[in-house]
């Protein structure tokens, strides 16, 4: 289950209705991962691009990771303006067992942080500034800049 | 022709061209100077596909896009 939403993220809302989906499914753990906007280097919010169609394979292709290992994965993400303190991310691994659960949420955010098509931006005195520094090229980048 | 789309911060328009692979494309792009930074560090896809090859075949209708460095989260 992925779930793109405009702006912050509704936290409380979002992992009722997960635990609530999930509840009589049988899964021993449910470890959610939230991440949240600080408020640091000045800034009043970010705001996100995505780019959904490879957002969807990408995740196709996680849903079936966890589904070899009898666990499933839900995600939620913000497009557009997310202010200081509000939530723009969040992922939930339910699983029969803790290890596993604890396992694959780290790898799937990982590889989330990596691979996602989705693009961050600091909201800074009015301006939308594509955070550059803090993002991370897709593998097989540069291919178009080779010499022929 | 072929849709070339620019994701995300890459501010460009959309581009159709008429091209049969992704070696034509990245000789066009390397003499556009407003992509040289973009073309070092964004990866690309073919209807919507990561690809690895500059041999890559192109067909009328496919869609090229092109993905700068991502920060989800």
């Amino acid at each position: 289950m992925l779930k793109i939403y405009d702006g912050g993220l509704a936290v409380a809302d979002i992992l009722k209705e997960w635990y609530e989906e999930e509840s009589l499914s049988n899964y021993g753990a449910f470890i959610p991962f939230i991440g949240t906007i600080r408020d640091e280097d000045g800034i009043d919010g970010l705001s996100f691009d995505i780019y959904e169609p490879i957002l969807e394979k990408w995740f196709k292709e996680w849903q079936e990771k966890a589904k070899a290992k009898n666990a499933i994965i839900k995600m939620a993400h913000s497009r557009g303006d997310v202010l200081l303190h509000q939530s723009s991310y969040i992922a939930a691994v339910f699983s029969p067992k803790r290890r596993v659960a604890l396992e694959f949420i780290d790898e799937f955010v990982e590889d989330f942080k990596a691979s996602a098509p989705i693009w961050k931006y600091d909201l800074k005195n009015g301006k939308r500034i594509y955070a550059l520094d803090r993002s991370t090229a897709i593998k097989g980048s540069g291919l178009l800049a080779k010499e022929q | 022709m072929v849709r070339v789309e620019f994701l995300g911060p890459i501010q460009k328009d959309a581009l159709e061209l008429d091209i049969s692979n992704l070696s034509e494309l990245a000789t066009i792009l390397q003499e556009t100077p407003q992509m040289k930074e973009w073309l070092e560090n964004s990866a690309v896809a073919v209807n919507d596909t990561l690809v690895s090859s500059l041999d890559y075949p192109l067909k009328d209708g496919d869609k090229v896009s092109m993905l700068p460095p991502v920060c989800g989260g």
